[in-house]
């Protein structure tokens, strides 16, 4: 496994996934993989026996991960959820904001730029997965 | 107009520092084209035929007088002294550098505006009616809406990664100035019962499958529409097609899945998104509706114009609208000279725009997706003035919505993705109805030219539509019939083989002169030809 | 004939492979022939040019036609802009 930028508190699960098709048809496995046209909501059901997620993204501009991984946060998955593949520093913020706590980019990042990344939007326009106070609901906090 | 307040401003400046670092990797090498592309689209910037060409936001169509000076100063200052206005009410300019772009956004974002999400696969500027908030037919100002969902838009996670390209439009009439059938959503906002509430059209489009955009909901309220719009959204995302990308827009998965089923998918994940909290309260639209208040119009002032100069009397009548304030009047600023470049403004004419709306136009004007300028808070007793000064720089062609009031895309001219050039052609279709009279006589006539099957010269839409392609390494034009972006929505039908360039002219002087010869009373071209049918137009041209 | 052509990365500028750099004009284009692909991949991983590609000319009196009327335009410059044109000399529709 390639370098892998952790956001979560724990170390990243060590084991390798399974491919959701195998996953489905009776296995013990706790990590799954979703490739992109894999529908995320068939593992609602099993959410409590995950420890992780991996949501593949052969290219970087096909962002149907994006749904796959909000999904799973909407429905109360609070595992690892890790985006590996064609992802650059770019998506990083996306990234964090539809759930995603670990990825395997193809290519390492440059963790100062990854700092950079994330802290240049002080603050985010829409309520998504990751706990940030929207701007709009920001404008009533202060009134 | 909505002022941005503190979190907007850090928004801009943060995206404009994030894109400096990009172009500054680009710049070292330490990004490759194919890694940068995605993210210079996203702010706007194509690598196009002649150079970088950058599309600045116009939200809705709407800016300031200072604003307006702003984009004639970056036309000046980083351009060749022009800029061009779009079918999607933004400007975009054709000569710009890699290495002065961060500094035009820094200077954009210095005045609120921005070029955040005009390209790539995303949600781009959310369109709007030219004449909201000013028009006695609509039922509220649509702008706080478009505005809402500008915010909703902007950086969007979910959606920053789409099929394809994702447009919106929203209306409060039943009359449709904005094209809003033929957008991925088209909202049009209508009262029932006292609530306003939107019905929500989805899956319309133009380029290579034209479609006019199916009624998916009757009614979302104010409170709900943030969460319905991330429905379909949603839907789109997952399940629209990427296989090929002529076939990956929104309309196509409508299309394909058929309107009943892609609403079923909406209400369903609707349903789920409504328990998400992804809606502001009203509150907030409350908060953008008092920038979209009624001005302070002076009352008790003339509503009677002195139409004693002829000259101006054919503007007047041509070019001004019925405001729903009396003793004011809404102006169309006509971009296209007879022999001009349709949409395209020197940055002269830019600043003087923008010294007149602040003279005249209570500092505001508007964008029309006809690549034309509005004023829309003119005095009745400032029209003469105003059009003497329009007059003295080129800019009261009385043209509005006659033949000469082309669209044009850039075409081949300016665009890597176009056929064959779309301006020559206008530009000779223009000098041969040139005579206001003969105009006049003709009547409304949207005459629209694309230069390829991407058609952002809205072709399908034209009550007479040109099509641009590529025959053997020659131009050759499509003429189509019968197309309407009103509330009418229609899509054009090809009349038959094409046409050089001095062919097309010919073509469409001989369907005006059959509609001329036949029309009844009353009867726009368009309305001739769907009474008459193809049949004796097509006769009319090939015998 | 063949040319290699691109944009500068700074600038955006058309520019023209010469044989020993690259010009904004072009009549100093010279035919790549069977090269075309290795000079692109070396210019290109040189970061001397950006987004190139290869295309068909005629070579001609004046100097190197591209064959398509995109590729003219774009040696030339808009039709409609002939103040703009970069080379105003290109012929844009074929006699």
């Amino acid at each position: 496994m390639g370098d892998v930028l952790n956001f979560r508190d724990s170390a990243p699960a060590s084991e390798t996934p399974v491919a959701l098709a195998a996953f489905l048809g009776a296995s013990n496995a706790t990590a799954v993989r979703i490739e992109p046209g894999e529908d995320a909501r068939a593992l609602l059901a099993h959410l409590d026996r995950l420890s992780l997620v991996e949501v593949t993204f052969p290219a970087f501009g096909d962002g149907r991960g994006y749904s796959a991984a909000r999904i799973l946060r909407e429905a109360g998955y609070t595992g690892e959820l890790r985006a590996s593949g064609d992802v650059l520093v770019d998506q990083l913020l996306a990234m964090r904001r539809v759930g995603f706590d670990t990825l395997v980019p193809n290519a390492p990042l440059d963790p100062a730029i990854v700092e950079t990344t994330l802290s240049r939007f002080a603050d985010v326009y829409q309520k998504a997965v990751d706990g940030r106070t929207p701007i709009w609901a920001k404008r009533y906090e202060e009134a | 107009m909505y002022l941005y307040d503190k979190y907007d401003q850090a928004m801009v400046d943060a995206r404009v520092e994030e894109f400096r670092d990009q172009a500054r990797r680009r710049l070292a090498g330490e990004l490759t084209e194919d890694q940068f592309k995605p993210l210079r689209l996203m702010n706007g910037l194509y690598l196009q035929l002649h150079a970088y060409m950058l599309r600045v936001a116009v939200p809705y169509g709407t800016l300031s007088g200072r604003q307006m000076r702003m984009l004639g100063h970056i036309a000046h200052k980083y351009d060749k002294d022009y800029g061009h206005f779009t079918t999607r009410q933004n400007i975009q300019y054709n000569w710009i550098k890699l290495e002065d772009a961060a500094d035009i956004l820094a200077d954009l974002a210095s005045v609120e505006m921005h070029a955040i999400q005009t390209s790539g696969n995303c949600i781009r500027n959310i369109s709007s009616d030219q004449y909201a908030g000013v028009s006695a037919d609509e039922v509220t100002d649509p702008r706080p809406w478009a505005e809402l969902l500008r915010q909703w838009s902007s950086f969007h996670p979910e959606f920053s990664y789409l099929p394809r390209k994702f447009k919106i439009a929203v209306i409060a009439s039943q009359e449709d100035r904005a094209a809003m059938r033929l957008h991925d959503i088209g909202l049009e906002l209508v009262k029932r019962d006292g609530v306003v509430g939107a019905r929500v059209f989805v899956g319309g489009g133009m380029g290579r499958t034209p479609m006019i955009a199916p009624e998916i909901r009757d009614f979302v309220t104010e409170d709900e529409i943030i969460s319905y719009v991330e429905a379909c959204l949603r839907v789109y995302n997952r399940y629209g097609r990427r296989d090929n990308k002529y076939k990956a827009r929104v309309k196509i998965l409508v299309h394909e899945l058929g309107k009943d089923e892609y609403r079923r998918q909406v209400e369903e994940e609707f349903a789920h998104m409504k328990t998400l909290g992804l809606d502001p309260p009203v509150a907030e639209l409350d908060r953008i509706r008092t920038y979209f208040a009624d001005p302070a119009y002076e009352t008790g002032i003339a509503d009677t114009v002195d139409r004693s100069d002829p000259d101006f009397a054919v503007w007047l009548d041509q070019n001004v609208a019925a405001h729903k304030q009396p003793g004011y009047a809404i102006a169309t600023i006509s971009l296209k000279p007879v022999g001009g470049i349709p949409g395209d403004a020197s940055s002269d004419q830019i600043k003087l725009m923008a010294d007149l709306a602040e003279r005249y136009s209570l500092d505001e004007l508007r964008v029309t997706h006809a690549q034309n300028i509005v004023l829309p808070y003119v005095k009745k007793a400032d029209l003469y003035a105003l059009w003497q000064e329009l007059d003295a720089a080129g800019l009261a062609p009385a043209n509005l919505d006659l033949i000469t009031d082309i669209i044009a895309c850039p075409g081949l001219d300016y665009c890597s993705l176009a056929n064959a050039r779309s301006i020559p052609v206008a530009q000779k279709i223009a000098n041969r109805f040139a005579d206001i009279g003969r105009q006049q006589e003709l009547g409304e006539l949207k005459l629209k030219i694309s230069g390829c099957i991407n058609a952002c010269g809205h072709h399908h839409a034209g009550h007479i539509g040109i099509l641009g392609v590529d025959r053997k390494g020659t131009e050759n034009y499509q003429l189509l019939l019968g197309g309407s972006g009103a509330e009418d929505a229609s899509l054009g039908q090809i009349t038959g083989p094409g046409f050089d360039e001095n062919g097309i002219v010919d073509a469409i002087e001989t369907v005006t002169n059959l509609y001329l010869r036949e029309r009844s009373e009353g009867e726009r071209f368009l309305d001739t030809y769907r009474r008459l049918g193809m049949a004796p137009f097509k006769e009319a041209i090939y015998g | 004939m063949k040319l290699l052509t691109g944009n500068d990365l700074a600038s955006g500028d058309v520019i023209w492979w010469t044989g020993n750099g690259w010009s904004r004009h072009v009549g100093d284009a010279v035919d790549v022939a069977d090269n075309g692909d290795a000079l692109l991949a070396s210019e290109s991983a040189a970061r001397r040019v950006n987004a190139a590609y290869i295309i068909d000319a005629d070579a001609t009196a004046a100097g190197p036609l591209p064959t398509h009327i995109k590729e003219r335009i774009r040696a030339s410059g808009p039709t409609v802009r002939t103040d703009l044109a970069i080379n105003p000399e290109i012929e844009i529709v074929k006699a």
